[in-house]
Parts: structure tokens; sequence; C-alpha cells
């Protein structure tokens, strides 16, 4: 592969319709809750009303006795999982995962499951789970990041003992561990600066708000198959998991990914499916389960609440001199918070010599905290970009030169280890320090916001098969699930490198025993890595139609050129040969070595990681609060844009969830610990009225590790909008706030007692 | 959700007749755009449901601005909205049913539900309770009419009598030089719940003198509030600042409110009297330009 420089692409680059669009705007598409087999029941599942109490009792006697109730389950069904952490399973503790989806001898949170029941009918399953008679002895609870790390906090486990720290500590704790990276020696460095600015911040938890909730159907076989349909981010990982947490073998399981409805994060664990499974075999019938929305916001995976600390100090022309943070993110019931990832991200857009990111992560009776777009980054972002924007507001200059002037590029130091390879985070800031919006004159109680992010991105696990039709159209297959038009992208890339028109090329994503393995869709690594292996498939297939023309025309490989979708000689040697279309070709796969198949299966290094800058403008009404974002301009590089409406569209996304996040999303928790909101009554994420248009702006700085220069793209637009927003309300209200969301009563008392 | 009953009656008489010979808990369905929630999160449990959309009389808007018009509890809010004269003349009342929800919600939605589930955050109440509208109530012992601020009595209690319903609402006669309007205070900027609302109908006479004015506020307290004191402060003035200023003050003072999840009492107070000095504005320059 000649690489990306120099090359002009035919497919990548354009903007054809989805191969899934039509199914999805008429309803055809099949998703999680759609699956339904002959003779299949209903599953419910009954979820603890406390935040931490003891399980005295389960009685299910009445349950089991209910017409039409065939199977009743608790955790004592569940394989114990004693061991913890398995080798070679990076860290995932199965008891800790066991016990969130069936809770064993506690509950841990307002919604952690403890029993499930499979009926013939949704309202025999949901009588019967009222006939369900848990005892439970109510013992304290701790909410509040910040509360759960005090010595004398209510603990939740006891076998939890802060990893991170010298010495070892004797006594278990909800602290799960400490961490820490370092560059240069901030503490001496601050010395040097002439403004410094220290502040705190506190956000609270946010969920996905993906519209599909959970859903599986399963099938159990008398001879211990098993088949699940459901959508996740990863159907593979859903197989893995549950066969290690059913103690079953990975191949007698096979699960197929429906269409998924949103998932940014939230599905790339396992909640429902090992609970449809046991009911399946138990009541020896398909059994379907379906998360209400009420089950998705207590008993799935939101993000972190956090308390932060940043400081920075700065020479009067604004050179950033030294910088430091900490970072305190809440975990939910278990271990699993994203504070790695946030400390590594914090700085991310600056190139800092002296830096250093502290992260602890403590558990609180709260559901499962998990993956969220660029999972901790905009947490950490928001608290580094405000306090970026402070100083730029001492030292009163440009909060866009000041970013520029620090702004990391290629050769920059990381504190989390790399140094930097190309990439976009000047052209970012510059595209948007040119861009009109500057230019608007702002009127009375209006702000103007600047915020940068990064983001690593990831690549790893992914296979991919190419099918050639007799026809010489072309099936292709992988196995990650398609959550942001990633399949309109893996048949753009076949199309270029196959030469054949773009609706030749059927992407299909494969169940488990259909294709090789793929990684969950995270990391933004996709379009990345599933679309390299497609690219190397495709290739495959070119390499072996060269092959059976060689054959043919009797010469050797080499003197064949592949070209537009054609076999040609490659010189005068090969003589004068007509040249053959791939359609030809494969019309004669038969005498020439049978199907055409071409196949790929590798390990993606060389992600390249992804810088994002947004400039947004805002009106708060001085008497209500209330804000109005009036302008939202994003710039990104994607290093290759295959599909530019997707990646567009993955900007947009990440901005309208930023947007929720920074002014009126949170989880709301009564005294009794109890969750306040679970619907999305509220639970405020944006409607399409309360956002302008995005503009999203593609820049491509290609990523050296990709033959097309791709990177991730879908993550990063989260990374920016909450420090954009904090600073544009902080710069029309001449208020500060350092707590989100900035809902309109909070900034309303914000603004009285400034007065 | 349990098994119940469902009825569907084509005359008042034959609605009244279930709803008082129901055993247990009968409720009346309209819209059902609060009562399907309440039924799938199990909140109510009704053991006959009783539908009053093919009744004609709940179905229809009748009368003119100078008689007075009378709207059928029954009819929809995309239909008050698209009813010209009724928008014309009351454009606060019609405003205050067509916030509620979207597009979809507003094919479905009633005044007589928004009313009778008697949530004091409800968004067409307060724009009625301005207006000064009546209540026609239908029951066994035959048609009474009560002040649609006497129907809540409580958050999601009315003191409508076993086997009451509402028929209709009637709207007074339209004075010249009127106005009203209704505002809201939601975080977003649809599909929301007020956290505080305010409703203003006022008339002026030649002079642009105030003669008239009826301000009620929502959210603030258990039913929605007619603040007479905040209408004093409007009667007499010429709706300036000062005026203005005053009824503010009043309708802060008026408030009841609660801390919750969606606002602060401190903060309901305080939006209160913008809501309803902004309310009146509008209410004003409508009723100028309404000669
Ligand atoms: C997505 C969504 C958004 C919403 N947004 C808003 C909003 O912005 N603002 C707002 O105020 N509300 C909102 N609502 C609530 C609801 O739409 C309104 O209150 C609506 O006006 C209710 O009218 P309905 O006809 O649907 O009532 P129904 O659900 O049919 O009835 C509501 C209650 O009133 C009773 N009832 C109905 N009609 C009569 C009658 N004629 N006589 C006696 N009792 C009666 C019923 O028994 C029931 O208790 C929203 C609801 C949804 C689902």
């Amino acid at each position: 592969m000649a690489g990306y420089e120099g090359k002009t692409f035919k497919w990548v680059g354009t903007r054809p319709i989805r191969p899934d669009g039509v199914d999805k705007v008429t309803g055809r598409a099949n998703y999680g809750a759609d699956m339904n087999l002959p003779g299949q029941l209903t599953g419910r599942i009954l979820r603890s009303p406390h935040a931490h109490a003891k399980i005295v009792s389960i009685d299910t006697s009445k349950a089991e006795k209910l017409t039409g109730v065939k199977a009743v389950i608790t955790g004592k069904d569940f394989p114990d999982m004693h061991n913890g952490v398995m080798p070679g399973d990076e860290g995932v503790n199965f008891h800790h995962l066991s016990s969130n989806i069936m809770a064993k001898h506690k509950v841990l949170y307002d919604g952690h499951a403890v029993a499930a029941v499979a009926a013939t009918s949704a309202a025999i399953a949901e009588e019967a789970l009222s006939l369900i008679d848990v005892k439970y002895e109510i013992l304290p609870h701790v909410i509040d990041v910040d509360l759960s790390m005090q010595p004398d906090a209510p603990l939740l486990h006891d076998d939890i003992f802060t990893s991170g720290v010298n010495p070892k500590p004797e006594k278990p704790s909800n602290v799960v561990q400490r961490i820490q990276m370092q560059l240069g020696d901030p503490d001496a460095a601050f010395k040097d600066a002439d403004v410094i600015v220290e502040r705190s911040f506190k956000t609270k938890a946010v969920h996905q708000g993906y519209i599909e909730p959970h859903a599986a159907v399963a099938e159990w076989s008398e001879d211990g198959q098993c088949r699940i349909w459901c959508s996740s981010q990863g159907h593979f990982m859903i197989r893995t998991l549950t066969a290690r947490l059913l103690k079953m073998e990975a191949a007698q399981i096979r699960v197929m990914p429906a269409e998924i409805g949103g998932g940014f994060g939230g599905k790339t664990i396992i909640f429902i499916e090992p609970t449809a499974v046991l009911l399946a075999r138990k009541a020896k019938r398909p059994v379907r389960v379906v998360m209400s929305r009420d089950e998705v916001f207590r008993g799935s995976g939101p993000a972190p609440a956090t308390s932060i600390d940043v400081k920075i100090g700065a020479k009067k022309d604004g050179t950033l001199v030294a910088a430091t943070g900490e970072f305190r993110y809440q975990a939910g019931a278990f271990p699993g918070s994203p504070v790695g990832p946030a400390c590594m991200a914090a700085f991310g857009p600056y190139a800092l010599t002296h830096v250093r990111a502290t992260g602890y992560e403590a558990v609180t009776n709260r559901p499962l905290c998990y993956s969220y777009r660029a999972p901790g980054a905009p947490l950490s972002s928001f608290a580094v970009e405000s306090v970026l924007d402070e100083i730029a507001q001492k030292l009163d200059m440009d909060p866009m030169e000041i970013r520029i002037k620090n702004g990391s590029k290629e050769g920059t130091q990381m504190v989390y280890g790399p140094k930097l390879k190309a990439v976009g985070n000047l052209e970012c800031l510059k595209a948007i320090q040119s861009h009109p919006i500057n230019k608007i004159p702002l009127g009375p109680n209006q702000g103007r916001g600047l915020a940068a992010g990064f983001w690593f991105n990831l690549g790893g696990q992914s296979s991919a098969v190419v099918n050639i039709a007799e026809d010489g159209t072309a099936t292709i297959m992988t196995g990650s699930p398609d959550i942001g038009g990633s399949r309109a992208s893996m048949a753009l890339m076949a199309a270029e490198v196959l030469g054949i028109d773009y609706s030749k090329v059927r992407p299909i994503v494969g169940d488990t025993s259909a294709v090789g393995f793929c990684e969950i869709t995270h990391g933004s690594r996709v379009t990345f890595a599933t679309g390299m292996a497609i690219i190397q498939a495709s290739e495959d297939i070119v390499l072996q139609c060269r092959q059976r023309v060689a054959k043919m025309w009797e010469v050797d490989v080499d003197a064949v050129k592949w070209e537009d979708g054609h076999a040609l000689p490659a010189g005068a040697n090969a003589g004068d040969q007509k040249p053959l279309s791939l359609a030809q070709i494969a019309g004669k796969a038969a005498r020439t070595g049978g199907p055409l198949v071409g196949s790929a299966a590798i390990n993606a290094g060389g992600a390249g990681p992804a810088f994002g800058v947004h400039i947004c403008d805002v009106e708060v009404d001085p008497e209500t609060g209330h804000v109005t974002v009036l302008r939202y301009v994003a710039a990104q590089d994607a290093g290759k844009a295959i599909h530019p409406s997707y990646v567009e569209g993955q900007i947009q996304g990440g901005v309208a969830q930023g947007v929720g996040w920074a002014l009126n999303e949170e989880y709301i928790y009564g005294e009794d610990g109890r969750l306040q909101n679970s619907g999305f009554l509220d639970y405020r994420i944006p409607v399409a009225s309360d956002l302008p248009m995005i503009d999203a702006i593609i820049l491509e700085v290609p990523n050296p590790g990709h033959p097309f220069g791709v990177r991730g793209v879908g993550e990063v637009p989260i990374v920016p909008p909450l420090g954009a927003i904090a600073n544009a309300v902080a710069r029309a209200t001449g208020v500060r706030m350092t707590d989100l969301p900035l809902t309109p009563p909070k900034i309303l008392a914000a603004i009285d007692a400034a007065k | 959700m349990s098994g119940f009953q469902y009825e569907a009656p084509v005359s008042v008489d034959e609605a009244v007749g279930l709803l008082a010979g129901a055993k247990g808990l009968a409720k009346v369905l309209a819209g059902g755009t609060d009562l399907l929630v309440q039924l799938r999160t199990g909140a109510v449990q009704p053991d006959m449901v009783v539908d009053v959309k093919r009744i004609d009389e709940l179905r229809q808007i009748s009368g003119n601005a100078a008689s007075g018009f009378v709207i059928g509890a029954a009819v929809s809010g995309s239909e008050i909205g698209e009813h010209a004269a009724l928008v014309k003349a009351w454009p606060g009342v019609v405003e205050g049913m067509e916030l509620i929800g979207s597009t979809q919600i507003q094919g479905r939605a009633t005044p007589g539900g928004n009313l009778c589930n008697a949530s004091p955050a409800g968004d067409c109440t307060p724009g009625l309770v301005a207006a000064g509208a009546i209540c026609v109530v239908a029951g066994p012992k035959g048609r009474r009419e009560i002040p649609v601020e006497q129907v809540p009595v409580g958050p999601g209690k009315t003191s409508l009598a076993k086997g009451e319903f509402v028929v209709a609402l009637k709207l007074p006669p339209r004075a010249k030089n009127s106005g009203d309007a209704y505002l809201r205070m939601i975080p977003r900027t649809e599909m929301d719940i007020a956290i505080v609302g305010a409703g203003v109908d006022l008339t002026l006479d030649a002079s642009g003198t105030c003669t008239h004015a009826r301000v009620a506020l929502g959210a603030v307290a258990p039913t929605v509030l007619l603040v007479d004191a905040a209408a004093k402060a409007l009667i007499g003035s010429k709706i300036d600042d000062a005026a203005l200023a005053k009824l503010a003050a009043a309708a802060s003072a008026a408030c009841k409110p609660i801390s919750d999840k969606r606002g602060t009492i401190e903060y309901r107070t305080k939006v209160a009297g913008v809501l309803a000095r902004r309310a009146a504005v509008i209410a004003r320059d409508r009723a100028r330009s309404n000669g």
C-alpha cells in the first residue's frame, strides 16, 4: 500500500447515502427489542429500592407459584466468581461484574438487580416481581465522591485496598486507586509564574442518554448451545463475558448483533444478557429482557461525578510555566471510573514542561460508572479550560492567543508518555481563529467561549472478510457494530481499493460465529482499525485477482497491475491483453482456483490522536439564569474523513451531548440515596430547539499510522463543549462558575451573589 | 398496567351515568397525555376508563369574542391553535395551551385534561385563570358552573365529585383594548415542565389606563394562584415601570413554593415576579394594538 501521501481518492471523501439508512427510516431495521422467537417469554428484573443494604433473605416461592411464571432466578443462580481478576483479562474483575448483574449478599445502589423472572406476559412478569419478598437490612450509604473518600465513610466493599499509595494500606476503603503522572517539577516551576489561578470544580454524574434501552433475547438449546440477539457496542464482548460469567465455552455461544439505537460508550459492558440466558435455560424457552427507561437510568453505566482542583501558572506573555491537577472521580458501586484517561487527556492540547496529574477513584452507592465518549476527558478538560480562560482574562490576553502560544504539536512530550507525531491541534486553533464568528459583535448579556480538547483514540483487534460474488459485487463483513455510520465508511474504503462502485459493495456486521474477532466499538477505533482490516482484506482480493489473471495470461503476477477495478498488463512484457474487470474475473473464479474470499485479522497500532477546538456564543437571561446557545463552531482534525457527513455528524452529536452536560444534565439524588430523575422529563438532554446549527469544520492532517490517514473522530467532539459553554457563560455574566451543570437556578444565584 | 374497563360514551348523560355508576376508581380519558403515562408507571390504577373524545359537545369551539367563546374540554391543543378568532381574542390562553409538549402531544392534549390533572405546573391553566374562565361541570345532579381556579384543590386533586366531569370552558365576552399573555420558565426550550408560569389578562381604557387585570401564577404553590395584589398593582396605572415593579413584588410575595429537583424556593419566588412583569408587558402591548 502506497500510503495516503499524494493519493487521489475516488470514493474516500464522498458522501453517498448510508447502506443502513433506508431500513432505518422505513422502520424495517431490527433493534435489540425487535426479535421475536416462537414461545418467547418476557423477562423482568427486580431492583433494589435502597442505596445500600444487606440482603437478609429472598423468598421467591410465591412468584414461582403464579400461573404463567416459567423461571425465577436470583444471585444464587450465577456461578461464584471468587477468583477476582483473571489473568489475561486486563483488569476485568469477574466477581464485581457478576455481582453488578445480579446482587449477591448486598445491594449497593438504588436500582441494583436482585432477582429476575420469565413469564408468559409482561403483566404476569410484573406481578411476579411484586410477589418476590426481599428482606433488607439497610446500611448507611454514600453518594458524593469527596465524602466517599473520607476515612469514616460507609464502606462498600471489604476487598478494596487503595492501589498506587505507599505504604500499601492495611485497611480496606472506598478509594480504589491513586494514579499520578508528571513531567518536570511543577511545584518548583510555579515560582516562575507571574500569575497563578487555582480553582476547585464539581460536576454531576450524567447518562449517555442513548434512545434505545438495553434489550436482549436469549435462547438455550438442550445440547448446551446458546444464541443471543442483542444491541451492544460489541457482540464479541457479550460472548466473552457471558461465557466467563456463566462458565460456558465461547464457541457454544452465538451472539447476533441487532441494530443499535445509540451507545456512546454505555453499551461497551454487559448488563442483562447473562440474566436472559439463565432465565431461558431454566424456562427452556426463549426469553426477552428489555430495560425500561427508569432501569436504564438506575441500572446501566452512566458517567461519573467529579471533584477537581486545577492550578496553572503563566508568565506575563502568556507562556504556561506549570500546571497541576487533582482529579477525584466517582466510580459506581464497583471500580471502573475513567480517571486514568481523564488524567492523560486533561492537559493534552498544551505543551507543558512542568505538569502533574493526580487521579483518585472512589466507589459510591451509585450504578456502575462506565464509559461515555472520551471517558473522563470532558470533565478534566472543563476544569483545565476554565482555569486557562481565567488566566487569559487576568493577563488581558486573547484566549485564542494563549492557546496557540502553548499549543501542543508534533514532537510535544505528553504527560502520559509518548511524544506526538503529526497532529492537527494548531490547525484547528487557527481554523477557529480565522472563522467569521469572531467578527460577529456580541450584544448585552452575551459571551463568547473557547475551549480545546484532546483524545488519544484506540486501535486494537479487528477482522474483516471480503466476499466477491460471481457477478463481481462484494459483500464485506466485519464484527464491529455500527454506531456512527461505519458501514458506509467500510464500503467506501473497500470500493476505493477494489476499484468498484460504492453501490456494488454491501457491508454487513457479522455475528460472532460468522466473522473473526473484533474488539468493541469504542475508542473511536472502528473506521481506523476495522477500516484497516477492510483495506487489507480488499487488497487481499486485488492480489488474488492479479494472481488469477497472471495464470490466465500465463505471465508473472508482477506483470499484472490493478487499476480502477480492472486487471491490466503492467508493461509491454505482459503482452497485448485486454483489461479484465472484477466481474469478469469473478465469473471465471471456478476455473482459476475457486471463490474469491479476502480476509484480514489484525491488531492495529498507530492510532492517531485527535484534537478539536470549539467556540460558542451564549446569551444569559440575567433575570432567570436561562442560557441560550446562539452560535457554535467546532473544528476537528479527522486525519482523513472517509465519509465527511458522518464525521460532521459525530462532531455535531458530541457538541449536542456536551451542551446538555454543561447546562442541564445531572443525576439528582435524594437524602435517601435514591435517584430522583430516572426519566427524560427531569433528566434534561437537549431538545432540537435548544441548539443552534452546529458548524462543523473538518481538517485533515493525515495520521501516519493509517494507509488513508484516518484518525478516530467519535470522541474528541464531546471534550471541549463543557469548557467552551462554561467560558462563554463566565464571560456573559462576569461570574466564573465551577459547578456543573449550569442550571438556571444556579446561574441566577451566582449572578445575584456577585451583585 | 393491570386491566380495566374501557368505555367511550357519545353523550354527556351517558358519560355521567358510567362515571357515577362505576365501582372503584373511574378515570376520564381525554387526550391521555397525562393519564397514559400515569397508567404505565402504575401511579394510577383505575377500574374504569371513560374516554370522552366521542362526545360532540366536548370537541367543539363555539361562540365568538363578543359573546364569549365556549371551548369543549376535549378540544386538542392544535385545534385551539388553528382557531383564528380565538387566537386573536385570547392569545395568552392559546399560547399556554400551545406550549404543551410537542407537535405530537398537541394533537392530543386538551385544556380539560391540563386543568383536571391538577398539576400546579400545568401550562394551560394559569392563562385560563387569568382570563376568568368558567368551567362547565356535568354530574349526576345536572350541570354547574364554577371559576376554573376552583377546580384544582391540590397537586393531582380536584373539587369534582364522583360522577362529575368537565364539559367545557367558557371565556367571558372580550372587551375592547384587552390583551393577555402567558410565559413559563423551563430550563430547556420545549418538552419540559414549568418551574414557574405566569398568566396575565388586562383591559385598558381609551387613555391607556388599566381598568381590569387578573394575574395567575403556576408552579409556585400547591395550586395555580390567582394573585389579587398583583392585579391591583396594575389597575389604575398606565402599566409603566413603577406599576410593573409593584406587580413583580406582589407576585413574588404571593408565592408559596417548595424547593425540589426542579428549582429552589428562592429561584421560583424571584422568577415568578420576573415572568409576571414580562407577561404584563406583552399583554399591555397586545391590548394597545387590539382596539
Ligand atoms: C411528552 C409530553 C410533554 C408534555 N408537556 C407538557 C407541557 O409542556 N406543559 C404541560 O402543562 N403539560 C405537559 N404535558 C402533560 C399533558 O400533555 C397536559 O397536561 C395535557 O393538557 C393533558 O391533557 P390530556 O387531554 O392529554 O389529559 P388526560 O391525560 O386525558 O387527562 C389528564 C387528567 O385529567 C382528567 N381529565 C381529563 N379530561 C377531563 C374532563 N373533561 N373532566 C374531568 N377530568 C378530566 C383525567 O382523568 C386525568 O386525571 C406533557 C405530556 C407529555 C406526555
